[in-house]
Formats: structure tokens, C-alpha cells, sequence
């Protein structure tokens, strides 16, 4: 599914540069569940955008489901992110004056699908994820479980190749990051390849191999035990 | 592009951002607003200035007679000069290039009584000719005419309000009233846009007035008029040339600057037109100022509209909306907004002007207006700048990495 060759990233700051990914090479097969580790400043992030699309490679390669993706404009990374990915973030980055059913219909409008086509998948992942009764309330409406629970199935209406989660359960308290978790769970169960940037080491259990970035290399990459996160609902 | 889907997208937006659209939709409002009623307030008080200053014949000169202050061929200074009948008629034979018509004008001040109503007015002898110098408009039966002049009949004409004072709801023409000691036959009613003085005159025969004051021939003044094709510079040398006539004729030092009085009303015009024409630059600075003010209100919403948006816009980023698509979404949208506040503004405003019409006369605004290509016109500009205006940080906000724009709190 993904395929980075020695990716290299570094940020300008001002007459200094800072040399964010130094070296890093990653396969990721489809179905996996990967969760990135690792301290503030590691990478990790900065590796989830270029992932994501949201950010440009300095050097290196890197593949997306046999797409070798590269020289990106703005137009091109929007059709490829409507194409292969759903995000989800730490902050849920709802829309604030959107519905619960249209924030999920947003990315299906974006790739021209008619307007009760959209109306009608939206309520199907929204029913995925348990909130059809709260369908036509807005994010202020919402808990932060919900929210997110929002956010997933918005990221899954695209139904896309790979989901990619920033922290998605760095705003919520245990209860409801393991309801989370379970979601996720459920989802790639089901066979969809999902990406979990998380510094959270009870989270990373729950996924199904750990990468662990420092100073912008992969120390350690292990296949471990998953931790089913029913058994805490 | 401009499918019904985006359409729907834009509505949704605003419907769910009442307060954001009703900011922006309020400044075009109120700019184009403002921009009419100021533009409108020009033009009334361009139509007072009309009214009061070019509401009489604008190819006339007024000859007066004074004293002289030079002694000259045996004759002292200090001389009084006086107008005849013949001076009139020597004019006529001598400059018939120039020469429109002349008509004479003696004024006196004079008791008018019709039964029990009576009050003092002004009444001026003058000739058939004196209607076009004063622009006087007949609201019935006659002027003076030559008949009249030929056989100094008593006849007069009087003015709109001498006829509401003496005759109130009485028909005037053809009652006979006393001015002075001499009885006269109405024979007309006039009115004159020069406002309420100019229509408290009485008009009579200038034969008339000379055979009450034992029959001599004299006059107060002439008003000569000169064809109008000759224009300013014409009108100059007409002058000239009559004030050499005329001095030569009643024996007068050429040098003396006293004597003879001759008023251009070609040179007053020339300044009240130049007085108009600074205040419709004015009016066009006052309103390019507020178009301009207007534009600048779009433009700062815009910016804070589109910076309010900048997380919204990763968002939708993010999920997949082309740079292109989230401009067109913010154009769209401005564009809607403006075009409909826009047109709500001049529709606003132009109502109130014609509804305002003569209510503001007091204050020297009459009957404001606005021309209708003006107003779209300005309505249009604004849209346009509106548009501008959305577009610039539209386009920085779709160039704005989705990252950077998510980060954005």
C-alpha cells in the first residue's frame, strides 16, 4: 500500500534549516494497523503529512497503492487526497456550521457525487458509527466522542485506500479514546489500512505494529500483540 | 462549474452565517446607499443654483444711465445722461447684425387696488420684446403687445401672486384695477420661475407709463439682447460697439468710465456656469470618495471573512477541494452578495430621492435625482471591487497549505 524510499524533509527557519526526516524507508501492506510513536520533534508528524499529501518531500520516493506520487501542485494533491484518503485529526476539524450529515457528505461533494447519492452514503457511515439519531446536530451539539465519531465516518465517506489518524484520541478522555479505538478496529478489521500518529502507549498496543521515530529515523518497527479495545467498553 | 450544486453550497453557507453575510451585505448596502443620496443632494442643489441664477434670458445686456464724471466738449461733469425713445430705435437701425431685440424698461413703485384690495407693487413699463428678457411665462390671456406700445393703451399684466392678493379666487382678466390714479384693464396673468418676487410685478405699455408722466419720452433702462449664435466673444464686441454708439451720441468723454452702465448678463452667466461646473466636481469628488469608502468597507470584510474561514478552508482542503474550487466558492458567494445587497442599496436609495423631491427645498436641495445609468453604473463598480476585493485573499487562502491552514486556530 505505501512504499517510502529514504525520504528526506527539512523546514527552513529563517537562515537555518531543520532537518525534520532523516532517512526513512517504509513499507505498509494493506490491511495493517500502524500506530507512528515517538516524542515531539521525532518526525512523526511531519511524516503523517507527507503521507497525507498535506505536505511536500524534499528528497527520496514515495508510493501510494503502486502511484508514485510526486510533483505535486495544490490541484493535483486535492483530487489525489479526495481519492485515496481519509483523515482524521486530534481537533476533529468539523465543520462548525455543518451538520453532522453534511460535514460527512463534504469529501463526497468535492468528488461530484449528486446531491442525494451523498445525502444517502452519509447517513450510511454515520449509522456505521452509531450517530444516526444525531444526524442533523451541529459539532457544538456534539461530546467529543461523538465529534469524532463524526470525523471517522466523514473520513470513511470517500471511502478511501488509507485512513490517516493524527492523535485521534489526544482531546478525549480514556473512556471515549477506547470507544474510538475500537472504531478504528472495527474499521481495519474490515480491511481498510489505517496510519495512527499517537504518543500514547496504551493506543499503540491497540494497533497491530509499532514504528518508533527519534530524531527523524525509524528506531524500531515490531509487529506486536494487539490489544482489543472492546474488552474496556 | 456553476452547477446547481455549488449554488446550493453557497446558500447553505449563507444561511448558516447570517451575521457574516448581513456585515458585508450591509457595507455594500449602505456604500451604494450613500452614494446615491449624496450623488442625489448634488444634483438638487445643482438644480437650486440653476434656478436661482439662470432662470432669466441668457443673451441680454441691461443699459443704464447715470451721471457723467468728466467734462467733455463744453459740457461739465457731473451730467445726469437720459435714455429717449430714440435711443432705442437708433440701436435698432444701427445694429441689426447683432441685434436680437430691445425692449425699454421704466419701474415704478405704484398703489394697485382692485375694490377693497389694494397693496404697493412694482410696476415696469416695457415693450412686447421685455417677455423673452425676463422669461416670463403667460398663464393667461396676453403680454403687452405692439398694439398696446402704438397706442399707449391701459393695459396691464399682472404677476401670479398680485392676481391671489387682490383678486383671490376672482378671474382677472378683462376686471379693471387702479394703479396709481389711472384705471387699467387686466390682460394677462403670468408666472416667472425666478421665485415669488418676480411674480409680484406689473407689467404696462412703457408708452403708457410715459404719457402718465405728462407725456415726455424717457427711459430707465434698456435691455438689449444679441443673437444668440454670436456667443461670448460676439456678445463682447456687441458691447464694445454699443458703448461707443451710445457715448458718442450723448456727447460723453470716451474715457469716462461713468455715464453709461452696460451689465453683460453673457459674463454673469459665464461664472454661474463655472460655479456650477465646480459644484458638480464636487459632487463627482463627494461621490468617488464614497464609492471608494465603500470599496474599502468590501474589501476589509472580505479579509476578515476569508481569515475567519482559513480552518474551514484546510478542512475542505483536506478532503479534497481543489485551490480552484475553494476561490470560485468565496467568489461566488461574495458576488451573490454583493450583487443582491448592492442592488437592495440603490433601489433604497433611489426611492428615497424621489420621494425626498421638493421636501428639501428649504435647504436648497430641489427635486434630487440620479441618473439611472449612474447609479448601476456605481452599483456595478462596487460589485466588481467586491469581487476583487474576495478574490486576493481567496487566492492566498487556497494557496495557504492545508497544514498550515489546519493549524490555524
Amino acid at each position: 500500500m505505501i512504499q517510502i524510499k529514504d525520504l528526506h524533509k527539512s523546514y527552513k527557519m529563517g537562515s537555518s534549516s531543520l532537518h525534520v526526516l532523516k532517512g526513512i524507508n517504509l513499507t505498509v501492506e494493506e490491511g495493517e494497523l500502524v500506530a507512528i510513536m515517538g516524542s515531539s520533534g521525532s518526525g512523526k508528524s511531519t511524516l503523517l503529512n507527507i503521507i497525507g499529501m498535506l505536505d511536500l518531500l524534499d528528497d527520496g520516493s514515495y508510493e501510494l497503492d503502486n502511484v508514485l506520487i510526486k510533483d505535486l501542485d495544490e490541484t493535483k494533491a486535492a483530487k489525489y487526497r479526495n481519492k485515496f484518503l481519509g483523515f482524521i485529526f486530534q481537533s476533529f476539524n468539523l465543520i462548525n456550521y455543518k451538520t453532522a450529515v453534511e460535514n460527512v457528505s463534504l469529501p463526497l461533494y468535492y468528488q461530484g457525487m449528486k446531491r442525494a447519492e451523498r445525502q444517502e452514503k452519509a447517513l450510511k457511515y454515520l449509522t456505521s458509527v452509531g450517530l444516526l439519531d444525531w444526524a442533523t446536530h451541529l459539532p457544538s451539539e456534539l461530546s467529543g466522542g461523538q465529534k469524532q465519531r463524526v470525523a471517522i465516518a466523514r473520513a470513511m465517506a470517500s471511502e478511501p485506500k488509507l485512513l490517516l489518524a493524527d492523535e485521534p484520541t489526544g482531546a478525549l478522555d480514556t473512556q471515549t479514546s477506547n470507544e474510538v479505538m475500537d472504531l478504528i478496529q472495527k474499521i481495519n478489521q474490515e480491511g481498510k489500512t489505517i496510519l495512527v500518529v499517537t504518543h500514547e502507549e496504551d493506543i499503540a498496543q491497540m494497533c497491530k505494529r509499532i514504528i518508533r521515530l527519534k530524531d527523524g529515523v525509524i528506531v524500531e518497527d515490531t509487529e506486536v500483540n494487539q490489544v482489543l479495545a472492546t474488552q474496556y467498553v | 462549474m456553476f452547477n446547481q450544486d455549488s449554488w446550493q453550497e453557497i446558500f447553505e453557507t449563507i444561511r448558516k452565517n447570517k451575521l457574516r453575510t448581513f456585515l458585508s451585505g450591509f457595507t455594500v448596502a449602505l456604500g451604494i446607499f450613500i452614494f446615491i443620496i449624496l450623488f442625489g443632494f448634488g444634483n438638487g442643489l445643482k438644480n437650486s443654483f440653476q434656478e436661482f441664477f439662470l432662470d432669466d434670458a441668457t443673451n441680454t445686456m441691461f443699459i443704464f444711465a447715470g451721471k457723467t464724471s468728466e467734462p467733455y466738449k463744453g459740457f461739465k461733469a457731473n451730467r445726469r445722461i437720459e435714455f429717449t425713445n430714440d435711443d432705442l430705435r437708433e440701436i435698432k437701425d444701427n445694429f441689426p447684425f447683432f441685434l436680437e431685440y430691445i425692449t425699454p424698461r421704466i419701474s415704478r413703485r405704484a398703489s394697485v387696488r382692485y375694490k377693497n384690495e389694494f397693496d404697493n407693487y412694482t410696476t415696469r413699463g416695457v415693450g412686447p420684446d421685455h417677455q423673452y428678457a425676463e422669461k416670463t411665462i403667460m398663464m393667461k390671456g396676453r403680454y403687452v403687445n405692439e398694439l398696446d406700445v402704438k397706442n399707449k393703451s391701459k393695459h396691464a399684466v399682472i404677476g401670479r401672486l398680485v392676481a391671489r392678493d387682490l383678486f383671490k379666487q376672482e378671474d382677472p382678466l378683462g376686471k379693471f384695477i387702479n394703479v396709481g390714479n389711472s384705471v387699467f384693464k387686466v390682460v394677462g396673468v403670468f408666472q416667472d420661475e425666478g421665485g415669488d418676487n418676480e411674480e409680484r410685478f406689473v407689467y404696462i405699455p412703457y408708452t403708457t407709463r410715459q404719457s402718465l408722466e405728462k407725456g415726455n419720452d424717457k427711459i430707465d433702462q434698456m435691455i438689449v439682447a444679441f443673437r444668440p449664435e454670436l456667443g461670448h466673444k460676439g456678445s463682447l464686441a456687441f458691447e464694445r460697439q454699443l458703448r461707443v454708439f451710445l457715448k458718442e451720441k450723448k456727447v460723453i468723454a470716451p474715457k469716462d468710465p461713468n455715464g453709461i452702465f452696460i451689465r453683460n448678463i453673457a459674463d454673469n452667466i459665464k461664472q454661474n456656469q463655472e460655479f456650477a461646473n465646480v459644484l458638480q466636481l464636487i459632487v463627482t469628488f463627494v461621490g468617488l470618495g464614497t464609492l471608494i469608502a465603500g470599496i474599502i468597507g468590501i474589501s476589509n470584510i472580505m479579509v476578515f471573512v476569508v481569515k475567519e474561514r482559513t480552518k474551514e478552508l484546510g478542512v475542505r482542503k483536506a478532503l479534497g477541494a481543489t485551490p480552484k474550487s475553494v476561490i470560485q466558492m468565496i467568489l461566488q458567494e461574495s458576488i451573490f452578495i454583493t450583487t443582491i445587497s448592492g442592488y437592495v442599496g440603490m433601489a433604497l436609495g433611489v426611492f428615497l430621492l424621489k420621494n425626498i423631491n421638493e421636501t428639501l427645498e428649504d435647504y436648497f436641495i430641489k427635486n434630487p435625482y440620479i441618473d439611472i445609468s449612474t447609479a448601476l453604473f456605481a452599483t456595478l463598480i462596487l460589485i466588481i471591487f467586491g469581487g476583487i476585493a474576495g478574490y486576493i485573499p481567496a487566492k492566498r487562502a487556497a494557496s495557504i497549505k492545508p497544514i498550515v491552514a489546519l493549524r490555524d486556530e
